[in-house]
């Protein structure tokens, strides 16, 4: 096990830095000189204009260009938020864990719906719950995050005043309240992202458990007499939960997606709310630092389902 | 076997096309939603030539009103007639839609097309680009190109067709991946084929080989992968129009009302509601008949 962790962490490597090459390019691409505004002032002479575009290395290569800001951002050193004045890097470790803890909420909540509510249709294909089931499913993929948040508004906060619908990381009340007061206000969020990751995670458990109840392996477990929950539990979900790992793995990006969109309607303080914030104020280093980590972040979740791939199927880590 | 043989001589074997609108149509929900589907284009094509409402005339004496016979779909708050606004931009939601799916078959039935009939390096060098694209964070990406290249594009094609090229470009480039690896997989077995083979020793060369033997043949998965993608576009047009960042106020796709709606939930929900809901059952009505295709191309699939 300790060779495949290694072998795979060997090959995320790349990954990074094929994501690093594709976020310079973006940048190397884009239009707008840094200089811009100097070029214009008549304050500074033309040659102390040239001279500090040397000293800054803006007239370098490309390439050279690159290895200078893959080797600063290495060293930690991202840069400084125009608006904010503060350190890119502390301003997102700020807002990092709310993140976090938004995703992993909502990702248990759609596991917890996808993996009974598949697997209960992929048994019984086309029956009544499964027809409801899948109906509901896709239904639910198709609701955009933006519209679920709206309405959870329209219904919990307006309608009913049951939930506050704006994310304060400053609870006023202590103790037991203030506990109370974090879930009550993170009920909708997690709802919204979890309803829809499970929705198409639903589909997808349904016919990757379609797919292994019909092999004879299956057979043979229930011709033993083994009863139907253990047949369920050992002998379908663990096989089959094997392609849906790689396929959560594969929606991590969208799920990204969900959490800066879910993030933005809440007004939850997370890296997607700063991300957004950043983009209207035209605030580069943080768009990039963001950006930075959500690749990074992506590529982990990959790095964690191959594991998890590996341990659910040992052929895979000794081979 | 029997039933393979037609019943009777006027029960003339359908052609491919025929038998896959007869598999589609056992679909009902996908049948339905194709209705639905053309519906909505219909509405967004002719609406606006019959609903004559302009989409930008304010009226302050009726803001944020709720539906009424004079504006079915209610106002906003500057008093603009809300079914004008989204027939109109319901147009501007569709063709993004359509043209981003466009774009993402294009370039991955190309990058799949060249990874599956080149073996070894190109091949590794395409995947591991595709897998590249996969692992990207789309969202973020897509807001950081459009905060970087907008001005540019608003300089070159105008505000509101420098937006389009835009998003569709972003989207498109965003949404191949699938395309590319479904193709490049189909190559792979299709390839080998015996129909294939009898074209090479026919002296086919590799070009007409792709374009006229294996791309038709490999066309099936494509087309479901690519109702999926029309669906896939409109979200992330309306996500970017809803996170302010799509489409300018005077452009109203449903995305961006809905932008325009949030901070008036409390007195005009009907405002969020239409749109919201435009959006909803065009993507699932997209879902459903992109689910229907899948039954009717799949020739693996007996119904």
């Amino acid at each position: 096990m300790g060779a495949f962790i290694l072998r795979r962490l060997a090959l995320a490597l790349p990954s990074l830095l094929g994501i690093s090459v594709v976020l310079f390019t973006v940048l190397a691409l884009a239009p707008g000189d840094p200089f811009a505004e100097l070029a214009t002032n008549a304050n500074v002479p033309p040659e102390v204009r040239v001279h500090l575009r040397a000293s800054l290395g803006l007239d370098d290569p490309v390439a050279l260009r690159y290895v200078h800001w893959l080797v600063a951002m290495l060293h930690g050193d991202w840069g400084f938020s125009f608006i904010s004045r503060i350190d890119v890097t502390t301003l997102i470790w700020q807002r990092v864990p709310v993140t976090l803890g938004l995703i992993g909420t909502s990702q248990l909540l759609a596991l917890a719906i996808a993996i009974p509510v598949g697997t209960l249709s992929a048994i019984k294909p086309y029956s009544w719950f499964d027809r409801i089931a899948s109906t509901i499913a896709l239904a639910g993929f198709s609701l955009p995050t933006f519209f679920t948040g709206i309405l959870l508004i329209l219904v919990f906060s307006i309608r009913l005043d049951w939930l506050p619908f704006v994310y304060r990381s400053d609870v006023e009340a202590t103790g037991w309240h203030a506990v109370v007061e974090h879930v009550r206000q993170a009920i909708m969020p997690v709802c919204v992202l979890g309803l829809f990751q499970g929705a198409g995670w639903t589909r997808y458990v349904r016919s990757a458990v379609l797919d292994v109840v019909r092999l004879d392996h299956v057979t043979t477990a229930r011709s033993k007499g083994l009863p139907e929950r253990r047949v369920v539990t050992r002998h379908v979900l663990r096989n089959a939960l094997i392609p849906v790992v790689t396929l959560v793995a594969l929606q991590m990006p969208a799920v990204f997606g969900g959490a800066i969109v879910t993030e933005q309607i809440f007004r939850i303080p997370g890296i997607g709310a700063l991300l957004i914030d950043a983009v209207l104020r035209n605030d580069t280093p943080v768009i990039m630092g963001v950006t930075f980590v959500f690749s990074a972040l992506v590529i982990v979740f990959n790095l964690v389902a191959d594991l998890l791939y590996g341990l659910l199927d040992p052929r895979i880590a000794y081979r | 076997m029997a039933s393979s043989i037609p019943a009777s001589p006027t029960d003339r074997p359908l052609s491919p096309w025929g038998e896959a609108w007869r598999r589609f149509r056992r679909h009902r929900m996908a049948t339905i939603s194709l209705g639905i589907l053309a519906l909505f284009v219909a509405a967004v094509v002719l609406g606006p030539l019959a609903w004559r409402m302009p989409i930008d005339a304010i009226d302050f004496s009726a803001t944020t009103q709720g539906p009424s016979l004079a504006h079915p779909f209610g106002t906003d708050d500057l008093g603009q007639d809300l079914l004008a606004r989204m027939l109109y931009g319901g147009r501007i939601s569709l063709a993004v839609g359509l043209a981003a799916m466009a774009m993402a078959v294009v370039v991955g039935v190309t990058i799949g097309a060249i990874a599956g009939i080149s073996k070894g390096p190109v091949d590794a060098a395409l995947m591991w680009l595709t897998d590249l694209f996969l692992s990207l964070p789309q969202l973020p990406l897509l807001l950081l190109v459009i905060y970087l290249f907008r001005e540019q594009l608003k300089a070159m094609f105008g505000p509101e067709g420098g937006v389009f090229v835009l998003i569709v470009a972003v989207i498109g480039c965003f949404r191949w991946m699938q395309v590319a690896r479904l193709v490049r997989a189909q190559f792979f077995s299709l390839r080998e084929k015996e129909f294939v083979e009898a074209a090479r020793a026919l002296g086919a060369t590799t070009g007409r080989v792709v374009w006229r033997h294996i791309l038709p043949n490999a066309l099936g998965p494509v087309i479901v992968a690519g109702t999926i993608d029309v669906a896939a576009a409109i979200i992330a047009e309306s996500t970017l129009s809803f996170l302010g960042l799509g489409f300018p106020p005077d452009i109203p796709t449903w995305g961006r009302l809905l932008f325009d709606s949030k901070d008036h939930l409390d007195i005009a929900a009907h405002w969020a509601l239409f749109p919201g809901a435009a959006i909803f059952l065009t993507v699932m009505a997209i879902n459903f008949v992109g689910d229907g295709l899948r039954d009717a191309l799949d020739p693996r699939r007996v119904l």
